[in-house]
């Protein structure tokens, strides 16, 4: 079994944002970068693939060099080998383009994405893959056992889960569920030294479109400072919430 | 040209989310001097009552293929009314759901997709608009590059838009050719709640509640404000409350009018999923509780006093 893992290198859940170039780029000074937490859940399930059903592990990653750190920790993690596409990762159709291309090269049974990336929150470069390949797709994915030519999936709905069969080749993006957060794992000694040396390929993109540009960057407005209501006067909250922030 | 909008149910019934989808695709539609149409797949409702969103017609597609969903069958159809009627935007709700369909929707009818929309558009040519990132902690103006574009509204970010009128609806039959079978053996829902994101209200609780046995008056809360319930991670972690209601960075992302965080320390990955909220309530013992700083209201005090007096004065308030 062949599995691809998708890993979007992401600012810490901690980082605070900030713009620069008047407000046309994000900041990168200052900030630490991970593999995107849906990403990580994705790549522990994938490994349990690798050590339970003798699956083949590849991490792929479309972005520049300075990436790079993001995939070792994934090989130290225990992907078998990584793949970096070389190009600047600004538009979804773009990234998707890039994967699938990829996928098709490489033949694998399952693609594992994240449900969305932390830094854009687009929720699109998975599904697009799967589209791409034209494989079945699922999104939100809290469950998923895999048995010969077919997977089953849990997937989260609006208020509630749905259980079905899918047959693989397919795409799932995951999140928490698919492993526990108590079954994350934090790259040992040996597992670090190793994936000095394991295969991480760089890639030229295939030629694609972007479809989407960003052009400004904006932060939130600052809150006004908050209003404290004595706890023996808890009407005045009630009066407050109906009359001022008019929300009931 | 003319304007899309995908319109979900939920069990036959047309969706809240749904008719903010359709006010948007509305003014957008007027903006671009054309009609917005939609497109809902398996009603029991009667979607005339889209033309109260502005909705000029409704396309409803029904049959056995899509009794149960399927997010490459369901793309076909609206692919298939998106062409007849030259759209060229299209709408949709980002709803766990819309996230399964939009993706496949943009490589289907080789369009721009820009998800988590929290405005109307800066600009129609190009089309710009902006959408929510860094979860929460920054915004981003996107300008498409694309003829044909699919616009992913951030539930509760917009509202509707509601006047009088009525909208045609017309019944049309879509025979699927797609070969991609997905087999459904379980759906599990709970039951009569409003999903999360959909929320309009949202009371949540955290550690500060010290044991899973004092639920109790964090439902009676919500029951009082016809709220629906989330919880702080640590709370999903222990198995307090379902992962389901773990809202954050690494759970769900909410943005409802109201939301009442009780004994929630407000980590900033915390924040990150509910500082979209209209109007935030911290209840917290502690006066250094950074989530103070979040807040548009708070009481320093002990949940266990304030949270049922709470409830108390909701009740009060109703009943007036
Ligand atoms: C990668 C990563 C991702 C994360 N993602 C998320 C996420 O998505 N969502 C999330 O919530 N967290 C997330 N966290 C965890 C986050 O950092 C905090 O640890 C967590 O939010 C704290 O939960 P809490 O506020 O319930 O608990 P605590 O921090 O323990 O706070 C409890 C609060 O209750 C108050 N309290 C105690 N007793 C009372 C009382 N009687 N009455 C009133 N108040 C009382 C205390 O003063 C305190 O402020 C993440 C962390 C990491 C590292
Ligand atoms: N630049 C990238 N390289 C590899 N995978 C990516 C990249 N961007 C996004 N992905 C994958 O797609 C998922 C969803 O990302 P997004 O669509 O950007 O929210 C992520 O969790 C990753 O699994």
């Amino acid at each position: 079994m062949k599995v691809l893992v998708c890993i979007s290198h992401v600012p810490d859940t901690t980082s605070k944002i900030n713009f620069t170039n008047n407000n046309t780029e994000f900041d990168k000074s200052g900030i630490t970068f991970i593999i995107n937490p849906y990403d990580e859940f994705g790549l522990t399930r994938a490994i349990w693939l690798q050590e339970k059903q003798g699956a083949h592990i590849t991490v792929i990653n479309v972005g520049t060099s300075e990436t790079e750190p993001t995939l070792r920790k994934a090989l130290a993690i225990g992907a078998n080998d990584a793949i970096r596409i070389d190009a600047e990762p600004t538009d979804a159709w773009f990234v998707a383009s890039q994967i699938a291309a990829q996928a098709k090269e490489g033949g694998y049974d399952l693609i594992i994405g994240g449900r969305e990336s932390i830094d854009y929150n687009g929720s699109q470069v998975p599904g697009m893959v799967a589209a791409m390949l034209g494989v079945p797709f699922v999104n939100a994915c809290v469950g998923l056992e895999v048995d010969g030519g077919k997977a089953t999936v849990i997937r989260e709905i609006d208020g509630g889960k749905e259980k079905s069969i899918i047959s693989l080749p397919a795409v799932i993006a995951g999140q928490k569920g698919l492993v526990e957060e108590s079954d994350l794992r934090i790259p040992n000694m040996r597992g670090i030294m190793q994936a000095r040396t394991k295969p991480l390929k760089v890639v030229a993109p295939v030629e694609s479109e972007r479809k989407t540009k960003a052009v400004l960057f904006e932060k939130p407005a600052s809150k006004a400072s908050v209003k404290l209501v004595d706890p023996d006067n808890i009407e005045e909250l009630v009066r407050l919430l109906h009359e001022e922030a008019k929300v009931i | 040209m003319s304007v899309l909008v995908y319109v979900e149910t939920w069990e036959g019934k047309l969706k809240k989310a749904s008719y903010e989808a359709a006010s948007y695709g509305a003014r957008l539609a007027s903006r671009l001097g054309t009609d917005a149409y939609a497109i809902v797949l398996n009603a029991s409702d009667d979607a005339s009552v889209l033309g109260k969103y502005g909705i000029k017609k409704t396309f409803s597609v029904k049959g056995e293929h899509f009794q149960h969903f399927h997010n490459y069958k369901y793309v076909e159809a609206i692919a298939h009314v998106a062409e007849q009627i030259q759209a060229k935007a299209l709408v949709l709700s980002g709803t766990f759901t819309g996230k399964m369909v939009a993706p496949l929707l943009a490589v289907k009818i080789n369009a721009a997709l820009i998800t988590n929309v929290v405005s109307d558009p800066q600009e129609v040519t190009p089309l710009t608009v902006k959408r929510s990132a860094f979860s929460n902690k920054g915004f981003v103006y996107y300008e498409s590059q694309s003829e044909v574009n699919i616009l992913s509204i951030l539930p509760n970010a917009l509202g509707v838009s509601e006047s009088t009128g009525q909208g045609e609806v017309e019944e049309i039959v879509h025979t699927p050719e797609t070969n991609i079978e997905i087999q459904i053996v379980e759906i599990d829902k709970v039951k009569g709640k409003v999903p999360l994101p959909e929320a309009e209200i949202v009371v949540s609780a955290g550690r500060g509640l010290k044991s899973p046995d004092n639920w109790g008056m964090i439902e009676e809360l919500a029951e009082a404000l016809g709220a629906s319930t989330a919880c702080s991670k640590p709370v999903s972690d222990m198995h307090w409350r379902p992962h389901s209601e773990h809202v954050g960075q690494t759970g769900i992302t909410i943005n409802p009018q109201l939301y009442i965080a009780i004994g929630i320390s407000g980590a900033i990955q915390h924040l990150a999923g509910v500082s979209g909220s209209k109007t935030i309530v911290v209840i917290n013992s502690d006066p250094e509780a950074p989530f103070f700083k979040a807040a548009d209201y708070g009481v320093v005090g002990d949940a266990f006093k304030v949270v049922p007096a709470l409830t108390e004065a909701i009740r009060k308030f109703k009943a007036q």
